[in-house]
């Protein structure tokens, strides 16, 4: 769920405010987000994507809210690290979209099984 | 709640319920014939419904290997495909996907070829969002859609809502309405669902539209425990284990889940993807850049480390049923009413068995483009002016009788158990599902007589109206079909029964009735009531 905005980095644009799918996010006092209905969060990350300042964090688990801190989501490392590796804004050049990959992955782990039960059939032949 | 005379009231020629992957393509195709379009969405089009977190790869064929390409789908649509279906969405997926290189950065290969088949979902639904403005469409995002409206013949003629914003209602005409509200997960969190309640099967059901292949609703997927991040690409590599941390004999391949479901029914179940070769390690924050987060987040070495496991249900999502197709340009059987995408049956394409990985997306694109035209012919055709509106919508909006406290949330806890359960939604028994069906009706009377509210409640009303109505559809038809067929698994059934390789349709409101279609003359007789 979406535990953490991240006050003195929120620059207020609203755009984390539009973009949530499940309308988790309003625009508080000054203009800055909050989380205004976090028992209504999908854990689906993409106001991360869309906030250009990196000021909020989402916490993988889905069921309960864990009360995380801005300090602990620093603590991570992670915090802005889905918009980096997406390769959104300033990180175009360094991170480029590799997802067309995903058919060459699926083909590799396909012969990789393949080999795998060739080899457990010859040992289970060398065995009886 | 819609009646009221403050509710702002829209005019378009073709209205498109849902924005995502069906829906925007719906929008587009509705467009280019010239249609002025509205696409009205739950949540904000770009990053609601299933497609903007995942990474459709298409069923993307050339030319001169489709044919074999559709004999092999047929073949493993167990008696339930339609070769022509297949064929017509290899052609449209060709010709569609490079359309929307000026607003997705497509990558190209070592050799420099341009890559087509696999699009990433947030890049994708920001791209579709753009290219429906392009094409002249109005977006409405946060305004969820209630229940769809008829005029006096029972053409559908509009929808009424409500606008998250301000929880004003407010109502649409239209010459014709697209469906496209995606599949329904059954409140399991699956990643990227929230929004896909099965809203669509209930207003088209109610507009005189009815379903097909509900049965097949119960596809699975691992994830990392206590997560909804359910993108597959990984585990084709693991290695299974059980809390001892003995290694698990559970063959790679697509079937998998039932063996998981197995094993998750005798205890915890772990996981190792230590198998993954460096190669791919490194480049997968750039492949899936969603996949990774729990694990940085969570400080889990997911390649050295063994991780809990469980199988999140996807419902109709990536299961099969929905809306019945009744025409080339996805016409329901309701006058005015189309369907696309997961919120339609996906038989003709994907017969039994789940077609995710290349034929949904596929399916999305095209039946959305078909819809679209289809509800710009409809609408062109039709003189409209001065009609009267009847609101269609019945439990969840406006209960028969007193309005009183329902609880809701026992009411999704109870459809997210009958319709997650391993052993009861994975391994089938006739008896089960009867049980199942009996608590799912008696909840269904609950919210038709006194479920109702005002702004989000009066949302939360009708989602948890529409869940518990599918469910319903869903269980009736897998009671009915007494043979095991694709991801329908009947322990009290097993094996084919060749007398029952025909589509079953669904339908009804307070009475649920399910009939197979006549592939042969002895399915005649099997027609049935649940
Ligand atoms: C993890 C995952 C991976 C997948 N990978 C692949 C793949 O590799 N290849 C493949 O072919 N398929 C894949 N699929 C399936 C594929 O993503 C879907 O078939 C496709 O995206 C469906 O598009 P859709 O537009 O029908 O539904 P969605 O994208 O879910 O859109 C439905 C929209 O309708 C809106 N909506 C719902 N109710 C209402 C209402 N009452 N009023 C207004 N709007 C409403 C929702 O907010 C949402 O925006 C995958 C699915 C998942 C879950
Ligand atoms: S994670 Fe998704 S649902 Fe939650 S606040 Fe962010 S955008 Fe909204
Ligand atoms: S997107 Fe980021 S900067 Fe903009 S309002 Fe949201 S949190 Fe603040």
């Amino acid at each position: 769920m979406i535990e953490v905005v991240i006050d003195d980095r929120c620059g207020g644009c609203g755009d984390c405010v539009d973009v949530c799918p499940s309308d988790v996010l309003a625009r508080g006092p000054g203009g800055k987000a909050v989380i205004a209905r976090q028992a209504d969060c999908q854990t689906c990350y993409l106001c991360e994507l869309y906030c250009p300042e990196d000021a909020l964090f989402v916490w993988p688990q889905t069921d309960s809210v864990a009360d995380v801190t801005a300090q602990q989501a620093l603590a991570t490392g992670d915090v802005g690290g889905f918009r980096r590796d997406s390769g959104w804004d300033e990180h175009a050049a360094t991170h480029t979209n590799q997802h067309w990959r995903m058919g060459a992955i699926f083909e590799r782990a396909r012969l990789m099984a393949i080999d795998a039960a060739k080899t457990a059939r010859t040992e289970d032949g060398r065995t009886k | 709640m819609a009646d009221d005379f403050e509710a702002p009231h829209w005019e378009t020629d073709v209205l498109v319920i849902g924005g995502g992957l069906a829906g925007t393509w719906a929008t587009i195709a509705a467009a280019r014939e010239g249609a002025r379009v509205i696409l009205a969405d739950k949540g904000y089009c770009g990053t609601s419904g299933v497609t903007a977190t995942a990474g459709p790869g298409h069923w993307w064929v050339p030319p001169e290997h489709r044919e074999a390409a559709v004999a092999d789908r047929l073949k493993r649509s167990l008696g339930l495909g339609d070769p022509d279906w297949m064929a017509r969405i290899l052609d449209l997926t060709w010709t569609s996907l490079p359309q929307l290189s000026r607003h997705y950065a497509f990558s190209t290969d070592e050799q420099g070829r341009v890559q087509y088949r696999g699009l990433r979902g947030p890049e994708y639904m920001r791209a579709m969002r753009a290219f429906a403005l392009e094409a002249g469409a109005t977006i409405l995002d946060h305004h969820p859609v209630l229940e769809l409206l008829t005029n006096a013949d029972g053409v559908v003629t509009g929808a009424a809502g409500v606008a998250l914003r301000g929880e004003r209602p407010w109502t649409i005409r239209a010459g014709a309405v697209v469906l496209a509200t995606g599949g329904c997960a059954f409140a399991s969190r699956l990643l990227g669902s929230a929004t896909n309640t099965g809203d669509g099967l209930l207003m088209g059901v109610e507009a005189g539209a009815d379903l097909s292949g509900m049965e097949f609703s119960n596809y699975y997927t691992p994830m990392q425990a206590g997560t909804n991040m359910a993108r597959s690409m990984s585990f084709a590599f693991a290695r299974w284990f059980d809390e001892a941390d003995h290694e698990l004999d559970i063959p790679a391949g697509p079937d998998v889940s039932p063996h998981l479901a197995r094993a998750l029914l005798k205890g915890r179940l772990y996981c190792r993807l230590d198998r993954i070769p460096q190669d791919i390690r490194e480049v997968m924050p750039q492949v899936q850049p969603n996949f990774v987060r729990p694990f940085a987040r969570m400080g889990i070495d997911a390649y050295a480390e063994r991780f809990e496991v469980s199988l999140v249900s996807e419902g109709t999502v990536r299961g099969v049923g929905g809306l019945r197709i009744d025409g080339q340009l996805c016409q329901t059987a309701a006058p005015g009413l189309f369907a696309a995408g997961d919120a339609a049956s996906r038989e003709l394409v994907t017969g039994a068995i789940s077609g995710g990985g290349a034929v949904n997306s596929s399916w999305a694109l095209s039946s959305g483009q078909w819809a679209g035209q289809g509800a710009a012919a409809f609408a062109r055709g039709r003189r409209r002016a001065g009609e009267r509106l009847h609101h269609l919508g019945q439990a969840g909006l406006r209960p028969t009788g007193r309005l009183a406290g329902v609880d809701l949330p026992a009411a999704v806890q109870l459809v997210r158990e009958e319709m997650g359960a391993y052993d009861r939604n994975i391994f089938r028994t006739g008896e089960a599902l009867a049980a199942s069906g009996e608590k799912l009706d008696e909840a269904w009377r609950e919210i038709a007589a006194h479920a109702g509210g005002w702004g989000r409640g009066l949302l939360r009303a009708r989602e948890t109206a529409a869940m518990v109505a599918a469910a319903r559809w869903s269980k009736a038809s897998a009671v009915q079909r007494r043979e095991s067929r694709g991801m329908h698994r009947r322990e009290d059934a097993p094996g084919l029964d060749p007398r029952l390789a025909s589509r079953q349709r669904a339908q009804g409101l307070d009475r649920v009735v399910t009939r197979f279609e006549a592939a042969s003359p002895e399915n005649t007789s099997l027609e049935a009531v649940a």
